[in-house]
This record gives C-alpha cells, sequence and structure tokens, in this order.
C-alpha cells in the first residue's frame, strides 16, 4: 500500500511539478497548433499544456485569475486580442534577441509585449466566368455600385471582418470608411451568415460573384480530400487587394507571455521554437499562413498565388480601432 | 483507536449541528446551500448596479430592437412548433397502440441527444445553395441559383424549424411522463362522465400534464433565448449574438453582463406569472389506484395518421440530419478516430453521469424541504437557481470563474502570510469548477421536474403518512420516490444529455489537456470542416442514445400497473 502511495506521488510529482513545462491558454484550434506543440516537446523535452478556446473569455480568466493563473501564454489568432490583452496589462516585455531580430518590427509589439508568429491575409476571391480581374481594385472600391448584389461576406460578429474594417478606419478616418461601408452594404448579395468557406462556396453556387474571406480558407479547400471541395475552390480564383495603393489587409496569429507566467523561460524557448525555419515551413504547410521570417518555403499553394504587397500598418492599430469598427458595422447595418 | 474515537466525535458533533439547525430553523442550512447556487447568476445580475454607459446608447440607436425582436420571433416560433411536435405524440404512445408505436415511444426522443449547431451544420451542409441537392437541381435544370424556389435554410424560420426540432423532446419526455402518471381512473371516470376521448385530452389528461408540459416548454424557450451557436452561424441578431458582440467586438463585459441581466429580468417575470397562473388550478393526483393501462388499438387511417404524426418529428430532427452526418463521417472517420478520441468519450460520458446524479440529488434535497417547510426565501432562491438555464454558458461560466479564484486568491494570500506556502488556485482550473458550472445551468431541470411531480401529490398522503410516524425520509423513499419514479429517471437523462451536449462553459473551464466530444466537434465544425466533425458529433448522439432507450424503457415500466 505505502509502495503504492509514494510511487503515486511521484507520479503526481513528476506531472505537475519536476517536469519542466509550459502552459497555454491557446485562441487558435487544438488541431492548428498542437502537433507543432508535440514536436516543440520532443525537441526540448518540455511539456506543453493547452487549453483552447475563445481569445476574449480566456483575457476575462486571466483577468479573474490574477496573479495565481497558471498560464505562461495566450496565444491569439488576430492582432487586436492580443493589443487587447496589453491594453489589460496581461502581457509582460520579452527580452529576446531572436524573438526580436528574426521577426520585422511592423509583426510584433513596439515593447515586445507579444509577437505575431504566422502571416494571413483578407483577400477577395471571384468568379473568373462573371468577373474579370481587370475589374476589380481593392476594399474600398468594393462600395462601388457595379457590385451592387453581388458581394458575399459574413458577419459582423466576426474578428476578422472587424479588424479589416479598423484598418480601413486606420487609413481613411472613421467618417469615410463608413460612407464606405454603408454603400457595400447595399451591395451585398444576402445577408451575412456562414463562415469563410461558405462564401466560397457562395460565390461557386452562384450565390455572389466575390467574396471577401482569408486566404487560407481558399488553400484549405484546395487541398481538401473532398473532391467536391476542391473541385469548388477550382472554380474561383484569388485576388489581392489594393496592390498599387496600401496593399492586401493582413494580420497575425501570435502570442504573448503573460505578467505573472510561473515557467517564463519555457515560454520564451517556445516562442522562440515557433520561429524556426521549421515551424514557419509547418504554418505554411498544414495552416495555409504566410511566415513571418525571411527564408522560408512556402508551401506550392502558396507560391502559386504568387508575389503581392502586403499592408504595413501598425498592427496595435487594429486593436485601438476595434470597438470603433463593431460600432460603425453597427450603424451601417453590417449584420 | 484514535480513529474510531475521533469518527465517534465527529458523529456526535454532527448529529448536534443537525439537531441545532433542525431546532433554529429546518431551512437556514438550505438557505445557504441554495444561495451558492445562485451567485453566479447573482453575479450576472449584480452588473445591473453598476453605471450603464455610453455603448447603451449606440446599441438602443442602431441594433438593440433588432435583437429583442428577433429573439421573441424565435420564442413565439420555437415554443409552437416544439409543443406540437411534442404534445400529442406523447398523448398517442401513451395511450394507442398504432403500427411502430412501440419504437415510436423511445425513437422521438433521439433529437435530444443532438446538440442544436449540429443540426443546423448538417441542414445548412446539405440544403444550402451550395450544397449537394440544391446543386443536383441546377445541374439538371440549367437554371441559376435564384431562378428558381428553395426555402432558405439560414433564415430565422431556418433557425426556430432547427431548434424546435432538437428541443421539442424536452417537452415530449415531461409530459409522456406526466401522462403516464396519471391515474387512470380519472380518465375513466372523465369517460363515464361523457367526454370522448378527444375531450377526456383535452379536459382532464392536458390540465394535469400541464405543470410538466410548461416545464418542459420553458426549459426549450430558456435554452432557445441562450443559444449562440445556432443563431451566430444563421446570421441571426438575436439576444445572445448582442451580449457577445458587445463583448468581443466592443471590448464591453460590462454591458454584456447587464444585458444578460436584463434578459434574465424578462425570464424571470415570466416564470413568476406562469406560477401565478398555475397557483389558480391546483391539481393533485385523487387516487393512486392504478389499474393497468389498456392501449386502444388504432388501425387504418387513424393508425396512419397516428404513426406519421409521431414520425415527423423524428425524421426531421433525426434520420435525415444523422443521415448526413454518417455520409460524411464514413470518408474521414479514419484522421478523427485514434486512442485520444476514446479518451473525449469517456471524458463526457464521465462529466454527463456525475453531473446528473448530482444534480438529481440536489433536486430532490431541495424539492422536498421545500414542501415541508415554506419559506419566501427558499421558494425565491429556488426560483433563482433556475434561471441559470435561460443564461448564455459563457456567461454563467465567467459568472463561476470570478467568486472561485476570488476565493483561491484570498485563499492563497492568506495562506502565504500565515504559513509561508502557497495554494495557487486551488479550485478554479479543476473538474470541480466545471461540474458546479453545469450544476448552475442545469439544475432548473429537475428542480422544476422533482416540483412539479411533488406538486400532484396530494399534501394529505403526507398527512396520512405523517400520523402512522413515518419519517420524512421514508414518506420520500417509501411514497414520494415510486410515485415520482418516472418523472425522476426523465430529468437524469435530460441533465446527462444537456452535459454532453454542453459547449461554452465547458470551453472556458476545462482543465489543462482536458476535451470533450462537444468542444472537439466545434472546434472542426467551427473550422469548417464539417467531414471530420461529423465523427464526435455522431458519438455525441451516440452517448445520448443509449441512456435515452434504457430511460425510456424505464419510465413505461414505472407506472404503477404497466403489464
Amino acid at each position: 500500500m505505502k509502495k503504492i502511495l509514494i510511487s503515486l506521488i511521484l507520479l503526481i510529482c513528476g506531472q505537475f511539478v519536476c517536469a519542466a513545462e509550459v502552459n497555454i491558454y491557446s485562441a487558435r484550434k487544438e488541431a492548428l497548433i498542437k502537433p507543432i506543440l508535440d514536436r516543440f516537446t520532443t525537441e526540448t523535452g518540455i511539456k506543453v499544456n493547452l487549453i483552447t478556446g475563445k481569445a476574449d473569455t480566456f483575457i476575462k480568466r486571466i483577468e479573474v485569475e490574477g496573479k495565481n493563473t497558471p498560464a505562461d501564454i495566450l496565444l491569439t489568432v488576430d492582432a487586436a486580442r492580443l493589443v487587447r490583452a496589453k491594453d489589460k496589462e496581461l502581457f509582460q516585455s520579452i527580452d529576446s534577441k531572436i524573438l526580436s531580430s528574426v521577426i520585422p518590427a511592423h509583426l510584433r509589439d513596439i515593447d515586445n509585449h507579444w509577437f505575431g508568429l504566422s502571416l494571413r491575409s483578407r483577400v477577395i476571391v471571384y468568379n473568373p466566368d462573371k468577373v474579370s480581374s481587370n475589374d476589380i481594385i481593392g476594399y474600398i472600391d468594393l462600395a462601388n455600385d457595379k457590385w451592387k448584389g453581388r458581394i458575399c461576406v459574413r458577419s459582423s460578429s466576426n474578428i476578422y471582418n472587424q479588424s479589416l474594417v479598423a484598418s480601413l478606419i486606420a487609413h481613411h478616418g472613421i467618417m469615410e470608411t463608413e460612407r464606405w461601408a454603408s454603400k457595400l452594404v447595399t451591395n451585398f448579395a444576402r445577408t451575412p451568415k456562414g463562415g469563410d468557406r461558405d462564401q466560397i462556396k457562395a460565390v461557386v453556387a452562384g450565390v455572389c460573384d466575390l467574396a471577401i474571406v482569408n486566404n487560407y480558407y481558399l488553400a484549405g479547400m484546395l487541398d481538401s480530400n473532398k473532391d467536391e471541395e476542391v473541385a469548388a475552390a477550382e472554380k474561383v480564383k484569388l485576388f489581392w487587394p489594393d496592390q498599387d495603393t496600401y496593399g492586401a489587409h493582413f494580420n497575425v496569429s501570435g502570442a504573448g507571455i503573460l505578467k505573472y507566467a510561473k515557467n517564463k523561460d519555457e515560454a520564451i524557448k517556445l516562442l522562440e521554437y515557433l520561429v524556426t525555419i521549421e515551424a514557419q515551413q509547418w504554418y505554411s504547410d498544414v495552416n495555409y499562413e504566410y511566415p513571418v521570417i525571411l527564408d522560408v518555403k512556402i508551401s506550392s499553394i502558396l507560391k502559386k498565388w504568387g508575389a503581392f504587397s502586403m499592408d504595413t500598418l501598425a498592427l496595435n492599430l487594429l486593436g485601438r480601432y476595434n470597438s470603433d469598427a463593431v460600432k460603425l458595422m453597427d450603424r451601417v447595418g453590417w449584420k | 483507536m484514535i480513529v474510531s474515537n475521533s469518527v465517534q466525535y465527529l458523529q456526535r458533533k454532527s448529529s448536534l449541528i443537525c439537531d441545532i439547525l433542525k431546532r433554529s430553523s429546518p431551512s437556514l442550512a438550505l438557505i445557504l446551500f441554495s444561495s451558492f447556487f445562485c451567485i453566479p447568476v447573482l453575479i450576472v445580475c449584480g452588473s445591473l448596479f453598476l453605471p450603464f454607459d455610453e455603448t447603451w446608447t449606440h446599441l438602443v440607436d442602431t441594433v438593440l430592437s433588432d435583437y429583442v425582436l428577433n429573439s421573441f420571433y424565435l420564442l413565439i416560433g420555437v415554443g409552437f412548433f416544439s409543443l406540437l411536435l411534442s404534445v400529442v405524440p406523447a398523448w398517442l404512445v401513451t395511450m394507442y397502440k398504432f403500427p411502430g408505436s412501440r419504437y415510436l415511444q423511445w425513437a422521438i426522443l433521439l433529437p435530444m441527444s443532438m446538440p442544436a449547431y449540429i443540426i443546423a451544420y448538417s441542414y445548412t451542409g446539405a440544403f444550402d445553395a451550395a450544397g449537394p441537392v440544391q446543386t443536383t437541381i441546377r445541374d439538371m435544370t440549367n437554371l441559376q441559383y435564384n431562378e428558381y424556389w428553395f426555402p432558405e435554410i439560414r433564415s430565422l424560420g431556418g433557425a426556430i424549424a432547427m431548434l424546435s426540432f432538437v428541443l421539442y423532446p424536452y417537452i415530449y419526455l415531461l409530459a409522456r411522463a406526466s401522462f403516464i402518471e396519471q391515474s387512470v381512473c380519472v380518465l375513466e371516470v372523465s369517460r363515464t362522465l361523457g367526454c370522448n376521448a378527444l375531450g377526456a385530452f383535452k379536459r382532464v389528461a392536458l390540465p394535469l400534464a400541464r405543470p410538466a408540459i410548461i416545464v418542459g416548454l420553458s426549459l426549450v424557450l430558456m435554452e432557445t433565448l441562450a443559444d449562440y451557436g445556432t443563431v451566430q452561424y444563421f446570421g441571426i441578431s438575436a439576444f445572445t449574438t448582442g451580449i457577445f458582440k458587445t463583448w468581443f467586438g466592443m471590448d464591453n463585459s460590462l454591458v454584456a453582463s447587464q444585458l444578460s441581466a436584463i434578459l434574465l429580468l424578462f425570464v424571470f417575470v415570466f416564470l413568476f406569472l406562469e406560477r401565478r397562473s398555475r397557483k389558480l388550478l391546483t391539481l393533485h393526483h385523487t387516487s393512486n389506484r392504478y389499474s393497468p393501462l389498456t392501449k386502444e388499438k388504432l388501425t387504418g387511417i387513424r393508425g396512419f395518421l397516428s404513426f406519421i404524426f409521431c414520425f415527423t418529428p423524428l425524421l426531421f430532427g433525426f434520420i435525415i440530419p444523422v443521415s448526413f452526418l454518417v455520409d460524411w463521417a464514413i470518408n474521414a472517420y479514419s484522421q478523427v478516430f485514434d486512442i485520444d478520441f476514446y479518451r473525449l468519450f469517456m471524458n463526457s460520458i464521465f462529466l454527463a453521469f456525475i453531473t446528473s446524479l448530482l444534480a438529481l440529488f440536489i433536486a430532490l434535497l431541495l424539492g422536498y424541504i421545500n414542501r415541508n417547510n415554506f419559506s419566501l426565501v427558499n421558494r425565491f432562491l429556488v426560483r433563482f437557481i433556475s434561471l441559470g438555464y435561460a443564461v448564455p454558458g459563457t456567461v454563467i461560466a465567467i459568472g463561476v470563474l470570478i467568486p472561485f479564484a476570488w476565493f483561491d486568491n484570498k485563499l492563497d494570500n492568506f495562506l502565504i502570510t500565515n504559513f509561508n506556502t502557497s495554494s495557487g488556485l486551488l479550485i478554479s482550473g479543476t473538474l470541480f469548477i466545471l461540474i458546479f458550472a453545469y450544476l448552475v445551468r442545469f439544475l432548473t431541470i429537475p428542480i422544476n421536474t422533482v416540483e412539479a411531480s411533488l406538486e400532484k401529490i396530494k399534501p394529505g398522503v403526507d398527512e396520512v403518512a405523517k400520523t402512522t410516524g413515518m419519517s420524512h425520509f421514508n414518506l420520500m423513499k417509501k411514497i414520494h420516490i415510486p410515485i415520482m419514479r418516472g418523472s425522476l429517471l426523465t430529468c437524469l437523462l435530460l441533465v446527462f444529455v444537456d452535459v454532453l451536449k454542453e459547449l461554452p462553459a465547458t470551453l472556458i473551464l476545462r482543465p489543462f489537456n482536458f476535451n470533450t466530444l462537444a468542444v472537439r466537434t466545434f472546434e472542426l465544425a467551427n473550422e469548417e470542416r464539417l467531414a471530420e466533425a461529423a465523427v464526435p458529433a455522431l458519438a455525441i448522439v451516440i452517448a445520448g442514445i443509449i441512456p435515452v432507450i434504457i430511460i425510456s424503457n424505464s419510465i413505461s415500466r414505472s407506472r404503477p400497473g404497466y403489464e
């Protein structure tokens, strides 16, 4: 009996105290992050504990848990949430030569509270049978009368739309963006519903002629093991918006280390690992996202979409204008 | 020796405490106990006392009326259709024999194991403009989208249909248990007094079952109000959409809680009015003599119609969506099915099992003591606990997190200053807090069911029992529980299935590296990987089916005089 007890205690101790570990609250879904975390564990022996969920509920949970929070890292899929966490003083500044040298300045926080780990773009997907690529210009042009009843986009509850509108507010100001949005809404082919893949499928089905979606959804469909998804995705084309002006809207998935992290060293190691060539390649191959560092071979699907210019707007502005963006969309009736 | 001494000491102590509690006020302990479960709802409501900021002006000026109206339409629609799909079938399978009735009486329940957002995903996947059905129509007719008529799944009407299809079993289950509990004598007397079958149903059985039906209906309506997955996917601006858009989009959790609190006030008023109206007609079983229920045989057109009536909800709520899920799962199961999957399955079952037992136990305790000690405070608290069901799981989860984290941090501070050791977060982040959150959300089911069935037992029964010197406990064990057995099993099943399906609170409160089937389903479906999501979704359905069948059978058998 005693032996069992001792070995049990050792086991528990081994699980919770003795081994090096790092705890993550992740807004990124398990299937899209765990494989690379497992590789990290194999390479370093540091155990990674993970809870996945929604960024805002995690921010609340970290606030409520205070200095005893078990989490070391908050991982999100957009910059605005990282900015929000920083504003609530949940992160700490991280002094890591690797992180600040390999990640370009506009993809990380000015005080090194958070770091972008992968890039995604909100692009225009169109049906080449109905629209010529010469007719499309970019986001602002989508308010043009010629697109009346031809655009699909998901609801304003969605963070990707909120970030896009926030970036337009940063470029054009609230007034002009609101005028734009109120015209855009009249160009919608239907009341916003569903996710980004839904919008792509709607273009294929002829509900609308073009859609605003994140690029990796299209890549995911092209690489799907369901034949009909591939067939559908091949019927549409991707357009990089606003190449002559500020470039396509970009956002990051990223992470910050919490102020009260108990495993700070391990957490830094993990973030540093996530910007290695190996990990960045994985992001590109599996999640169809663009790397944040140079010299990474991107996946063949991304390569096919060619070179493009991206909006290098400071990402913290996406956070600053998030609430304004939501209110603006409410006012113009973007459901 | 020391151990046995201290055990004796503890026993003496505890019996002393019990005595004191009994003598001072038997409900004092109960008040403390039930207020414990009220804390999260109180925290939500407490937000009303904080200042209303300018976000409110924005909401009132722009979207609030939309939120309120859409939620109102949803309530009316779901209420109407779920009653239609449940009450008459419940009566038919209890009183009549017709083709398939033996199987239908439990099969009608099957849709309840389907989470609402899953049925929404599967109908959309199949019937949306881009789905196989409409694509085939276009291919065969050479028509373009918009040149033919097809119902839009993702619309208000679609949401009403989806929610009704998966929620009606709540009413069916309670209504059927109540019909079964009814003494057949009452019905027979009504027939001898000149009521025809329809008259007996309308004038006797229905009023007797009314408390149960209303409990079921209020569960359905509260679940509708708390739903976020379906309305969000369908792009409907309902009240919950507003709560989360305000919280997540505008980073204003205070106004989000205030919105939830206002929602709760409405529910509270509704429940109060409903109870008031029920008070006006107090109904009890007049007889506990049960004769075997002789089911009348329906043949020919009447049998066929009865079959259709009972089969329709099953067809739309289960057979159609499940066949889509199966079709998707066949292609994808090899990618999802691994050792990890087995663990998910066991985690879900474990949580559902523990929670449903605990919930039933607590409800019996509260309901029973409430019956014997009239106390306004208690009644009020019990009503308050019931509100948990109408709050979106995410909001409840935060309401649970706040007090526990507060306690944990205080304890930790205390230990550090006095004993120089840290306890960290003792309760937050464990399964305990998750189960507690489930209880706060779902306790209303057993509380109301227990209450509704206790109400039907004449107080005279208790009085007679007491004159024979029967203790409270024996009264409950030997008289009440056998009478209520059907209802008790019913709420056990309801909580079990609800926990299986529960997503938002699980998402926030679960410990590290702990997942459930609902979490896995959601993550895959949310990434729009419907094929892979179909596998865990089916597992939820399967995990729900087994208890549905077992309990449904034992409910039929629970009727005294069952052959």
